[in-house]
């Protein structure tokens, strides 16, 4: 912290502060405001007066306290000791804050977001006179047992290692490979660099979305299936499962790295992660998820500025692994609170406003958000991904507002949870007739190669049946389902059948968390069977419940339960008794 | 430009005169240096003192809010003297079983507490590494709370209700019934009231009082015909009482603050005043901020023995649970009670809406060794064919009931068995964990055990066969 006054406080309004007497200071420095040292950064400059918004309770601050300068911007520490580490929204960790100030958050406290004392047993694979540049990997250490940490010539810096430490531990501040430039001028390379938040890292370029980040939820692998680097937005009302659907997703997807922002959100639930994650077993790695797991929390009771920077902070991090070659998924929980967050600093700075009170700007913030996600080319030629994963809670869950309606314009997947479902405790409440994927068509052929080619036929048919079934209920509320010829209320039976037995999928259930794909495949292809086989039967005399009452119906509806996800010869002796039960119906009415 | 920046030493400087007053709020031009959110004093003409507290803070002008409101205020003869410190009120223990206004002043013509703890009635953001996941089950006494939506200690769990309904009989039957089982430990009861009615108030002590708890209560009162701004700082003095108590004095508090509606409409009378944009309904866009500031106080901490649980009540205007204040609600607690004037007008009380109602704890306090192995799947059960009911009698409403299927017919009897037995209990009635399942097994007696698709095969066997 040094003493560079850049100016004097004018005016106080919540976290928002003019200043004035500003002699040199930069857009977006971070700042330190009043003796408390509260930390702060500068949003606008005009002549000698600037504004700043302060990450902290500005209460006791006044006019003519001294506002200090940084002389960098708003920045955060890239290296080895994130995982596994719960920061605040501005990269403070929350741990060594509860060492310090007890069980409250007081103000100004300052604690370096990388621990300064550990070692880190480094290996270095790049060797004195080697001539390198940005994104290209120094050396490795082993953060966790499922964390390789690829430490890499930081961006814009390129040039020949003069020097480069020997293999062993070091501290994040120590000096371990020394760069000439082309200039000549030397450069130290650490263990960590800092990046400016607001700003994406660069890459080589984007490659296609084709492969799936497998996220064991039925009803999003099979109906709405995401891509590595895809962004996608969950909007729903209180209590339709936001939370619930983006923790079972950060649990069982296959992403190298999750990074969970806890952003304006309960403090609870934050609490819940951090007790549960930790007992959950990674079904790849066989490590605990805490090992692959950064927690960002900014509750919604901390400063609501830190909660516009915490989306930022997660996605940065999230590229800098992504750099390294990694699969990154980012949970956003929630952007609507961020985008609040906005709305509160635009109006507290009397900005002019547009829909709803929010800043004319908040597309192009959302825009420029989401486009941080991707699959990309690194620097170093690997690729890795970003993916995005967004809650959106809509005011009264009306889908029509603001934020929910700017996200949709940029995002390519959309998971639409309905508050009818919900109330029938219908979970993962994500609406099959509102929701889309624009990913399906990349991913079709990993697919076809994993699941059969019968994947894609089969959930082309179930996708048209609940289609139809809409319609058909729509009918039934008029004149009653004794209405309708029995062809057509086996297709209200199968949808039933469906939803009951594969849609649904219970996340406390220690079988039915998650589902990997060939179990799926295989679920979705005896539920499909025996509508193909039944609607047959139908037509040639067979009654509906004669189709019910098969044995064989509650082994369909309990195997999400029974069958366990490394017993999918089960599943085959499902399908095979389905299809001898068929069999002897379809001889007796012969 | 000051000659120095002691603040301490100008604070006790007295400035005769203010600028502008408007509302609740009073405008001082050329002060010394005033720190954001500094206490202030205001002494009117006659003498009296009225607290008050900075909202913003210039070099030219400082705004204040003055609790007692600012009838009878003049420009020229009104005098302003600002403390220098955040305002802060001294707690203690000793608080259970008095009276008090929404500043903590007691109004039961007691002597003031003496305590040498000063708080800032604005709390602290709770460090989300220090909180201890709430898991303890709370008995409520009251079926479709326990069973459908466990309360748990720590818990902040609104009752959304609307005028007219028996939000507070509710609140009282809980503040009166709920135990955990097995333990006995100190509790409290802190109560804030925010623009209630007097009669409200007065149901509430009554109701304390006969329950013989009242030593063990403390009651904030701004009843209707206070300042509406005082509103503004009654559930932060209640909340501050209540963090004393629970992580200082390791005591389990309840608390009830009631209603959520009025101290919304105080927000925003005041955003008003100050000029500030709207967003939704013209609340202020900061309204969820706020309420979580509120909400968020509640829970438990590793290492401290006491709780904070938390009952707000609002009512929805015009029962609209899309408004913002039960919508933003919504979104920081961890679930909702949603009563349903269809219900209350049928006889039944507790009128609570199966549906829309959610305790988002519940997962983790049910079940084997909390309360018994079958309650997860039943509670699951119950939704599930409750909901269903719901669309058979949508469907009966156009078709006539003599239409519908006989399944469906046994779905409307499963409905009006749960309605009156399950659901419906009297006001003093105080059933046990043990009691409500097996009404509820009862009840789910009435269905096919084929359609009982979210229950084990055992389960059915051990319960349902009985």
């Amino acid at each position: 912290m040094n003493d560079r006054i850049i100016g004097q406080v004018k005016r106080i309004n919540g976290p928002v502060i003019e200043v004035m007497g500003i002699t040199d200071a930069e857009m977006f420095e971070l700042v330190w405001v009043g003796k408390e040292h509260l930390i702060g950064e500068l949003i606008k400059l005009e002549q000698d007066s600037a504004v700043v918004q302060v990450y902290e309770d500005t209460t006791g601050i006044a006019p003519y306290d001294p506002v200090y300068g940084a002389g960098m911007q708003l920045s955060v520490e890239l290296g080895p000791g994130m995982v596994g580490t719960i920061y605040d929204g501005i990269q403070r960790p929350l741990e060594k804050i509860r060492d310090i100030s007890g069980i409250f958050i007081k103000r100004g406290i300052s604690v370096p977001s990388l621990d300064r004392e550990k070692k880190w047993h480094f290996v270095p694979s790049a060797k004195e006179g080697d001539t390198v540049s940005s994104g290209m990997v120094l050396g490795t250490v082993q953060e966790t047992e499922n964390v390789l940490h690829k430490i890499l010539v930081p961006p814009n810096e390129k040039g020949i290692l003069i020097s480069v430490v020997p293999e062993g531990d070091y501290t994040v501040e120590e000096v371990i490979a020394v760069l000439e430039k082309e200039d000549s001028q030397k450069k130290d390379l650490f263990l960590m660099h800092r990046w400016p938040i607001r700003k994406h890292r660069p890459t080589k370029g984007r490659l296609p979305l084709d492969i799936p980040l497998v996220t064991g939820q039925r009803v999003i692998d099979t109906l709405f299936p995401i891509a590595k680097g895809a962004t996608v937005c969950i909007p729903g009302g209180f209590g339709t499962g936001k939370t619930m659907t983006q923790q079972a997703v950060a649990k069982w997807c296959d992403a190298d790295l999750i990074i969970y922002i806890g952003c304006g959100e309960r403090g609870n639930e934050i609490t819940d992660v951090l007790t549960e994650f930790p007992k959950l077993i990674d079904p790849r790695s066989g490590r605990s998820l805490m090992e692959r797991t950064i927690l960002i929390a900014n509750t919604s009771n901390m400063p609501v500025s830190a909660r516009e920077a915490s989306i930022y902070t997660g996605i940065t991090m999230a590229e800098y692994f992504r750099d390294q070659g990694y699969h990154v998924a980012v949970m956003a929980d929630s952007t609507s609170r961020w985008a609040e967050a906005l709305r509160e600093l635009s109006g507290r700075m009397e900005e002019m406003p547009a829909e709803e009170g929010f800043p004319a700007y908040l597309p192009t913030r959302i825009a420029e958000f989401y486009e941080r996600a991707g699959s990309m080319e690194t620097l170093n030629g690997e690729r890795g991904s970003v993916s995005v994963i967004g809650a959106v809670s809509p005011p009264g869950g009306d889908f029509s507002e603001p934020v929910t309606q700017h996200t949709k314009r940029f995002i390519r997947c959309f998971w639409a949870l309905d508050r009818n479902l919900a109330n029938a405790r219908h979970y993962p409440a994500i609406s099959w007739l509102e929701s889309y994927s624009e990913y399906l068509s990349g991913l079709e052929a990993w697919w076809a190669e994993k699941a059969g080619s019968e994947w894609l036929p089969d959930r082309t048919e179930i996708m048209e049946l609940l289609h139809k079934e809409v319609r058909l209920q729509q009918v039934v509320k008029l004149v009653g389902p004794d209405a309708l010829p029995d062809s057509q209320r086996f297709i209200l039976e199968v949808c039933t059948l469906f939803k009951n037995a594969f849609l649904q999928q219970n996340a406390y259930d220690k079988i039915d968390t998650y589902s990997v794909v060939p179990k799926q495949a295989k679920m979705l292809h005896i539920i499909v069977t025996y509508w193909r086989r039944g609607s047959e039967m139908i037509k040639k005399g067979v009654t509906l419940v004669q189709l019910r009452k098969m044995k064989v119906y509650q082994d369909i509806i309990k195997m999400k339960f029974t069958i366990s996800n490394d017993d999918l010869q089960a599943l085959d002796k499902i399908e095979a008794y389905l299809e001898r039960s068929m069999d002897q119906l379809e001889a007796l009415h012969a | 430009m000051p000659e120095t920046n002691d603040r301490a030493l100008m604070s006790g400087r007295e400035y005769i005169g203010v600028d502008k007053i408007d509302g609740a709020l009073v405008f001082v031009t050329k002060t010394h240096p005033v720190g954001f959110r500094e206490l202030i004093e205001c002494i009117d003409k006659d003498g009296n003192t009225r607290l008050g507290i900075v909202l913003e803070s210039s070099t030219n002008c400082v705004v204040a809010q003055i609790f007692e409101g600012t009838s009878g205020l003049n420009l020229p003869d009104t005098r302003i003297r600002f403390s220098g410190k955040p305002l802060t009120i001294s707690i203690s223990k000793d608080m259970l079983g008095r009276v008090f206004n929404g500043l903590g002043k007691p109004i039961d013509g007691g002597p003031a507490q003496r305590s040498d703890v000063e708080l800032n009635v604005n709390g602290m953001a709770i460090n989300p590494t220090a909180r201890e996941y709430p898991r303890d089950f709370i008995q409520t006494g009251i079926s479709v709370i326990d069973g459908m939506n466990t309360l748990i200690r720590g818990q902040k769990l609104p009752i959304f209700s609307g005028n007219g309904l028996p939000h507070n009989e509710l609140a009282a039957q809980i503040a009166r019934q709920a135990k955990i089982r097995g333990s006995e430990t100190e509790f409290a009861v802190v109560f804030a009231a925010m623009g209630v009615k007097h009669d409200v108030a007065q149901f509430f002590v009554k109701s304390f009082e006969e329950s013989g708890v009242l030593e063990n209560v403390a009651l904030f009162l701004s009843l209707a015909d206070d300042p509406s701004i005082e509103r503004l700082q009654t559930p932060r003095t209640a909340l501050t009482l209540a963090e004393h108590l629970a992580f200082n004095e390791d005591m389990h508090v309840l608390v009830v603050m009631t209603d959520m509606t009025n101290y919304c409409e105080s927000l925003r009378e005041i955003s008003t005043i100050r000029g500030e944009i709207p967003s939704r309904k013209g609340y202020p866009g900061y309204l969820y901020s706020d309420l979580a500031e509120l909400y968020e106080r509640s829970g438990m901490i590793k290492g401290y023995k006491g709780s904070i649980t938390l009952l707000p009540i609002l009512t929805m205007p015009n029962d609209d649970i899309s408004h913002p204040i039960p919508d933003l609600s919504g979104y920081i607690t961890e679930g909702q009670i949603v009563f349903e004037r269809d219900m209350n007008g049928r006889g039944i009380y507790p009128p609570i809406a199966g549906l829309p109602s959610l305790s988002r704890l519940m997962k983790d306090g049910i079940g084997e060794g909390m309360t018994r192995e079958d309650h997860p799947h039943l509670a699951s059960q119950l939704f599930a064919a409750y909901s269903y009911v719901k669309d058979v009698r949508n469907l009966a409403s156009v078709i006539g009931e003599e239409e519908l299927t006989p399944l469906d017919h046994n779905y409307l009897d499963f409905g009006k068995e749960f309605e009156q037995k399950f659901v419906s209990q009297r006001h003093d009635e105080d059933r046990s964990i043990e009691q409500t399942l097996d009404i509820g097994w009862e009840v789910l007696r009435t269905l096919p055990v084929d359609e009982l698709h979210r229950i084990t095969d055992e389960e059915i066997e051990k319960f349902y066969g009985k």
